[in-house]
C-alpha cells in the first residue's frame, strides 16, 4: 500500500517537451511510471519518445485516461497550467516548476476550493511510492521499495539526504513526497499525517520541516490528537539565529512561532522523536522504527 | 556580518521580496491616487531647503530614507520649523548611521531624506494590505491603535486589530470597506476617502504583486480626511518578472555586494561571519548543512542555495562569489542531485576551477542523478578535491581543515 500514487497511477506530463520536463519524464519512465501523456500548447500530435504529446490537458484526459498531471511549465504560466489540470478532472497534480508569484498561487488555491483534485506542491520535489511510481524529479535508486515508513518533507533535496539515509540503514518506505516550501501550496503535513495514519503499510512517518510558519506546530497538535503511529522530525536551520523583528504585518499573521527551537520544542511535547543532527538521522529512525 | 540572518532566510524561505523606501512607495501611491503629503526626496542639505522651500509652510518633516523601521525611535526623523533648521536637520541625519531594531548593531548610513508637509494630526490609524499565506487570501488589518509598533500591538491588544479578509477571485467589495471604516469610527467624510484608498490600494497590490503595503500611521486630520504620513510597499520577487518598471526602485546602497552579485545569476546567498564556504542545492539542506557544520565545530562562511535547476554556469558564479570571501578557509560542496544533476555541478566546479585559483581545500559530497558520471568527471579533472563519504563525514573534515 502507499498514499495518493500507486502502480497504476496514469500520468501527464505538461511541459513535457521542456528541457527539464524530458529529462524527468525519461527518468520517470525508466523507474517503472506508467506516462501516458504529454500536454505542451502547440506541439499535439507530436511523441516525445513513445509519449504521445496533446495540445490540452482535456484532450490528454479523455484519450488516455490519464489521472495525475505533473507540471514542468515555466513559473509565469504555471498556475494556467495546475487551473487547466484541475479543470480536466485529474484527480492528483504535482507541481514541480519553482518561483511561481504569491498571487498566483492564492487565485489556484482558491479556484480549486471544492473541486476534488489534490495539489501537491508548487516548488517541490513531487512523490514517489518506491518500487511502483516515481512522480517527481528525486533520484529513484536512493529509495528502498516496501514500506514500512512514510516520508514528508516541506524541503526538496533535504528529503533525499533523509530518504538516503533511511534505505542504508535498510529501512524501506511506503511513500515519500515533498510537499514544497512556498508561501501557498497545496497538500500539508496534516493531509499527509491522515493518509500515512490510514495507510496499513505505513508503520512510521518521517516528517522533515524547516524555520519559518507554522505548519510543522499546527502538524504537532494533529499528530498529539490523531496519529498512534511513531514520527520522527527533523527541523533544518536550528543554528540560524532568530530573525530581526520584522515589525510590521507579517509578522503578525505568520504568528509568533517558527524558530526551529520553538518547532522542535512543540514536537518533542507531542511525542514526536527529533533528531537534532542530520548526520545520525538514519541512526535515530533505526532505533525508533525497530 | 552576521546581522540578523534569520530574517534574510526566512525571506529566501517563503519566497523572496524586494523592499523599496518610502519615498519610492509615496510616488507608487501617487499614482494610484492614495493622499500622501507634500514633499520629495532630497539627497543634501541645499535640496532638502529646497523642498521645504517649495512646500512654503512649517513644520516640515525630515525623514531618514532606509530599508528599515524603527527610524523614529533612532533619531531618523525630526520636525523642523524653519528654512534654518531643515538644513542643520537634514545635515546631521544625511550621513548619520541610524541603528533601529530593525538594522541590527552595525546600523545603516542613511544617504538620502524625505522632506514632507507636517500635517494637522487628529489621530493616528494604522493599515495594511498584504496576502495571508494560511488563508490564501487578502488580508487588511486596521487598528486605532496607529503609529506604534505594530506586533507590539498584536501581542498585548489584539482586540485592537480588525482584520477582514478577501477571496482574490471575487475582489474587494464595499462591504469590506465599510467593516473597516465603521470599525475605525471614522467621521463620515473621512469614510469616503478611505473607501476610495482601500479599492486603490488593492488594485495596487494586485497590478505590482506587493507581497506588503503598510501605512503607519495612517493619520486622521483635524480636516476629517486621512492620508498616508508613512508608506512600506514590498514586492514579490517572484513577480518582478512581469513588472520590470518595478525593478528602477531597487537601491543596491542597502543590499550586501556580494548578495547583490550572487542575486545577478539567480543565487540565494546570505553572507556571513564564518570561515567554512558552502554550497548546497536546495535552500533546506543548506541550512542543514549549516547546521552540521557548526555541530562540528566550525562556523559558515555563507549560506549558499544553488537553487534545483542551476546551470554549470550557475555553480561556478557561486564558487567565484564564496572564494570572494577572504575569511573563507575551506570549502563545502554538498550537492543531492534532483533537478540538479551531479555531472551538471562537477562540470561547474571543474570551469570554475579553470578560470579562478582556487587557493582553499575543497570537500565535495555528491549524490543522487548522475552521481557516477559526476564523480568521474571530477576525477578525471585532475582537481585536489577532498571527497566524503556522507555529510557527517564531509562536515568532520572540512571543519579540520579550518581548524589548521
Amino acid at each position: 500500500m502507499s498514499i495518493f500514487v500507486k502502480k497504476d497511477t496514469r500520468v501527464l506530463v505538461q511541459g513535457i517537451t521542456g528541457r527539464e520536463g524530458m529529462f524527468h519524464t525519461r527518468q520517470c519512465i525508466d523507474y517503472g511510471t506508467r506516462v501516458v501523456a504529454g500536454v505542451t500548447p502547440g506541439k499535439g500530435g507530436q511523441k516525445m519518445d513513445e509519449v504521445p504529446v496533446f495540445n490540452t490537458v482535456a484532450e490528454a484526459v479523455e484519450k488516455t485516461g490519464a489521472d495525475c498531471s505533473l507540471i514542468f511549465v515555466p513559473p509565469a504560466f504555471a498556475a494556467d497550467a495546475v487551473m487547466e489540470a484541475v479543470d480536466a478532472g485529474v484527480s492528483l497534480v504535482v507541481t514541480i516548476t519553482e518561483g511561481i508569484p504569491v498571487l498566483d498561487m492564492m487565485k489556484v488555491k482558491n479556484y480549486m476550493l471544492g473541486k476534488p483534485s489534490r495539489l501537491i506542491g508548487p516548488n517541490c520535489p513531487g512523490i514517489i511510492t518506491p518500487g511502483e511510481c516515481k512522480v517527481g524529479i528525486m533520484p529513484g535508486p536512493i529509495h528502498k521499495p516496501g514500506g514500512p515508513i512514510g516520508v514528508v518533507s516541506r524541503s526538496g533535496t533535504l528529503t533525499y539526504e533523509v530518504v538516503h539515509q533511511l534505505t542504508l540503514e535498510g529501512i524501506g518506505q511506503t511513500t515519500c513526497l515533498g510537499i514544497g516550501g512556498d508561501p501557498v501550496g497545496g497538500t500539508n503535513f496534516i493531509d499527509c499525517l491522515e493518509a500515512f495514519e490510514k495507510d496499513p503499510d505505513t508503520r512510521g512517518v518521517v516528517m522533515v520541516g524547516e524555520i519559518g510558519g507554522s505548519a510543522e506546530e499546527d502538524a504537532a497538535a494533529y499528530i498529539t490528537r490523531n496519529v498512534s503511529k511513531p514520527v520522527v522530525g527533523f527541523i533544518a536551520g536550528l543554528t540560524a539565529p532568530p530573525g530581526r523583528r520584522m515589525g510590521h504585518a507579517g509578522a503578525i499573521i505568520s504568528g509568533k512561532s517558527g524558530t526551529a527551537q520553538s518547532k522542535i520544542a512543540v514536537m518533542k511535547e507531542s511525542g514526536i522523536h527529533v533528531c537534532e543532527d542530520l548526520g545520525t538521522f538514519g541512526k535515530l529512525c533505526a532505533e525508533v522504527f525497530a | 556580518m552576521t546581522k540578523g540572518y534569520g530574517a534574510r532566510l526566512a525571506e529566501i524561505i517563503s519566497g523572496g521580496i524586494m523592499k523599496i523606501h518610502e519615498y519610492q512607495a509615496k510616488e507608487l501611491f501617487g499614482k494610484y491616487n492614495v493622499p500622501v503629503p507634500a514633499g520629495g526626496v532630497a539627497f543634501s542639505p541645499e535640496e532638502a531647503r529646497t523642498i521645504a522651500d517649495q512646500l512654503g509652510a512649517f513644520p516640515v518633516v525630515v525623514k531618514a530614507q532606509i530599508h528599515a523601521g524603527g527610524r523614529g525611535k533612532g533619531g531618523g526623523v525630526k520636525l523642523a520649523h524653519s528654512l534654518e533648521e531643515v538644513g542643520t536637520i537634514a545635515g546631521s541625519i544625511l550621513g548619520m548611521t541610524l541603528i533601529t531594531h530593525q538594522t541590527g548593531p552595525e546600523g545603516r548610513l542613511v544617504q538620502k531624506v524625505l522632506v514632507e508637509q507636517g500635517l494637522n494630526i487628529h489621530k493616528e490609524l494604522y493599515l495594511s494590505i498584504l496576502p495571508d499565506r494560511s488563508t490564501a487570501k487578502i488580508v487588511i488589518m486596521a487598528s486605532e491603535a496607529g503609529g506604534m509598533d505594530i506586533e507590539e500591538v498584536a501581542e498585548k491588544t489584539p482586540e485592537k486589530i480588525i482584520r477582514v479578509y478577501i477571496d482574490p477571485l471575487t475582489g474587494i467589495h464595499p462591504f469590506h470597506c465599510r467593516e473597516v471604516a465603521f470599525r475605525l469610527n471614522l467621521p463620515a467624510a473621512a469614510m469616503k476617502v478611505l473607501t476610495a484608498m482601500l479599492n486603490n490600494l488593492y488594485r495596487m497590490l494586485l497590478e505590482t504583486d506587493a507581497s506588503l503595503v503598510e501605512i503607519n500611521p495612517l493619520v486622521l486630520t483635524a480636516e476629517e480626511t486621512v492620508i498616508a504620513l508613512d508608506a512600506k510597499v514590498n514586492f514579490d520577487d517572484n513577480a518582478l518578472f512581469r513588472h520590470k518598471q518595478l525593478l528602477e526602485y531597487r537601491d543596491l546602497d542597502e543590499e550586501d555586494p556580494l548578495e547583490i552579485e550572487a542575486s545577478k545569476y539567480n543565487l540565494n546567498y546570505i553572507n556571513l561571519d564564518g570561515n567554512v564556504g558552502n554550497m548546497v542545492n536546495g535552500a533546506g539542506l543548506a541550512m542543514a548543512t549549516m547546521d552540521i557544520i557548526k555541530l562540528a565545530g566550525a562556523e559558515p562562511a555563507n549560506f549558499l542555495d544553488v537553487g534545483g535547476g542551476a546551470s554549470a554556469e550557475m555553480v561556478e558564479n557561486g564558487f567565484r562569489i564564496i572564494l570572494s570571501d577572504k575569511n573563507v578557509k575551506g570549502i563545502l560542496i554538498n550537492i543531492f542531485g534532483g533537478i540538479l544533476r551531479c555531472d551538471v555541478l562537477a562540470q561547474g566546479v571543474v570551469e570554475a576551477a579553470k578560470k579562478t585559483n582556487i587557493s582553499v581545500p575543497v570537500v565535495v559530497r555528491m549524490e543522487g542523478t548522475n552521481v557516477e558520471e559526476g564523480r568521474r568527471i571530477l576525477a578525471e579533472s585532475g582537481l585536489q578535491l577532498i571527497t566524503a563519504v556522507d555529510l557527517k563525514d564531509a562536515a568532520g573534515k572540512v571543519a579540520e581543515i579550518v581548524k589548521n
